[in-house]
């Protein structure tokens, strides 16, 4: 394994580069007042990452190519940002990252830890890795992610004997964001993971993609990356982390426990109560996606490296 | 006011404008197909995107064609009852498209079974459908020759299968939303003011009144 010093970067230092796109052409105004469309501009503010380090053993597991840029920086499900999927790329970047970012870590650890971002930069060199995302929803996409194993993380404290899951809060400013109201489900947006799933490798804490920081709708500063789920389990813009003994309430689980299980793994087999999970849509191949509709494979197709953690169990009850 | 919506010009302005949101759709689609970035036309999702689009245009134009009825009697100008086949016909119009992209394009496994399975096990795709099937008869029968071999009043009871399409497109709307129900609920609201205007309407008229009273209210003289 390729073993590289780590980057000294420090997330406050980088200039940030201001890309101002216009996205989103403008169309008459006849056809606004018809209710057709609502098209904003959006403006990204990301900086490179250096010192990336493009190998080892989960830089590509599936040998893929990453979707185009625009397509996962333009669709999102960030619903502190609007319920919309496109809302996200057009009111986050609006949002001000707060310059003194930190990940609280506590609960069933010996000594509760609050780290700064560039201490968490600090903790191993980035590393790149082109991961599937499966959506719930039926869409996947291919995101070359930025960041390290999340276990590199965890093991900054001890947790104590009593801990058995690890429980995840999204940062929340309700000044910035839709009101739990307006989005229909509980803020700030809570996940949670068992510990030795939380612990395995393959979970990544990231804080990039595609060479670059964290666009806002992607869930900037630093976000977590859980592969073989579905794309809710992956938290956006990590606030808190807490080590918990029993199962830890999670958002879209709150909402609606027949549609949405705690373990809530990439299963063709086990459906959704609105849709199929068989198939799934990989976006951005082209217009109308021809030919980019294909079978939707257990664990995301991690199976190899995450189905023992599962041997034994029942997974369409414990969906 | 009655020459305006008499005149076979505004009939044709109607049919135009019903066209635009196709017309859009289609420039949409012949952009991002063009394009290099498709997803600033289309979303990074175009398939979902257009079902989505001709979807609102469906449950707009079952709004539309609700409103004929009120509207008419509000203003009391029995004209307006020319556009109401058109936009109930629209409104059929895009319910077959928005039923033709999902049918062909919709991530599933394209045998016929799974289309099956989508539609009984579904429960918003089941509303989706009994939507637009109650739709079916009324397209059929909407023209002169149909109303005359059923009879107004037969033709007109048929005709009521709309108040059905409406709720059920609302309810697979409200169904088909994950959590946000912002906009389902508004499209409830029209359509619940829409149908209770005729319930009101149907009692008033039970009762020997007009539905809306034509003359103004004699005015307590202030003298």
């Amino acid at each position: 394994m390729l073993i590289r010093k780590p980057a000294d970067l420090r997330y406050s230092d980088v200039t940030p580069k201001e890309i101002y796109l216009n996205r989103r052409r403008f169309i008459g105004a006849g056809a606004a007042t018809l209710g057709a469309l609502a098209l904003p501009s959006a403006a990204l503010a990301t900086a490179k990452i250096n010192g990336l380090v493009q190998s080892g053993p989960y830089h590509n597991l599936g040998n893929e190519k990453p979707s185009p840029k625009p397509t996962v920086t333009s669709y999102n499900n960030f619903y502190e940002f609007g319920t919309g999927k496109e809302d996200p790329s057009e009111n986050a970047p609006k949002w001000k990252v707060p310059a003194e970012w930190t990940i609280r870590i506590e609960g069933e650890v010996m000594q509760p830890k609050t780290l700064s971002l560039d201490q968490v930069m600090k903790l191993a060199p980035p590393e790149e890795r082109i991961y599937r995302l499966r959506c719930v929803e039926r869409w996947s996409v291919v995101v070359p992610w930025i960041g390290f194993s999340l276990s590199t993380l965890l093991k900054q404290v001890q947790p104590t004997g009593k801990a058995k899951y690890v429980a995840f809060e999204t940062y929340y400013d309700s000044k910035a964001m839709l009101s739990p109201r307006e989005a229909g489900i509980p803020f700030p947006y809570v996940e949670g993971l068992r510990l030795d799933e939380a612990m395995h490798p393959l979970a990544m804490l990231s804080f990039g993609m595609y060479g670059e920081t964290m666009p806002n709708q992607n869930g900037a500063p630093v976000r977590i990356v859980v592969p073989w789920k579905y794309g809710y389990k992956s938290i956006k813009s990590i606030a808190r982390i807490r080590f918990v003994e029993k199962e830890p309430p999670t958002d879209w689980n709150l909402y609606s426990s027949h549609e949405y299980g705690f373990y809530s793994n990439v299963n063709p087999e086990v459906d959704h109560p609105r849709w199929s999970q068989k198939i799934e849509q990989r976006l951005g191949g082209g217009f109308l996606g021809q030919g980019t509709q294909m079978p939707t494979v257990k664990f995301n197709g991690y199976g190899a490296q995450v189905a023992s953690l599962y041997s034994g169990m029942d997974l369409v009850k414990y969906h | 006011m009655n020459r305006f919506l008499s005149s076979k010009w505004t009939k044709a302005a109607v049919f135009v404008l019903s066209l635009v949101p196709l017309g859009i759709l289609l420039w949409l689609c012949w952009e991002a197909y063009s394009s290099s970035d498709p997803t600033e036309y289309v979303t990074a999702n175009p398939i979902e995107y257009i079902t989505h689009y001709t979807g609102d245009w469906t449950i707009r134009f079952i709004c539309f064609t609700l409103c004929i009825t009120p509207l008419r009697m509000l203003l009391n100008r029995p004209q307006i009852t020319r556009f109401r086949r058109m936009l109930g016909l629209f409104a059929f119009f895009y319910g077959c498209v928005h039923f033709g992209v999902w049918l062909l394009l919709d991530p599933r496994q394209n045998t016929i079974p799974a289309i099956w399975e989508d539609i009984v096990k579904r429960r918003y795709i089941t509303m989706g459908m009994l939507a637009l099937l109650a739709m079916l008869p009324l397209a059929i029968t909407s023209t002169a020759g149909w109303v005359r071999r059923l009879g107004f009043k037969r033709w007109k009871k048929i005709h009521r299968l709309i108040y059905l399409t409406a709720i059920a497109a609302v309810i697979h709307y409200w169904w088909l939303v994950k959590s946000d129900i912002r906009l389902p609920l508004m499209y409830a609201a029209i359509v619940t003011v829409l149908l209770a205007y005729r319930v009101i309407a149907w009692m008033r008229a039970r009762n020997g009144k007009p539905a809306v009273d034509r003359k103004p209210q004699p005015t307590v003289s202030a003298s």
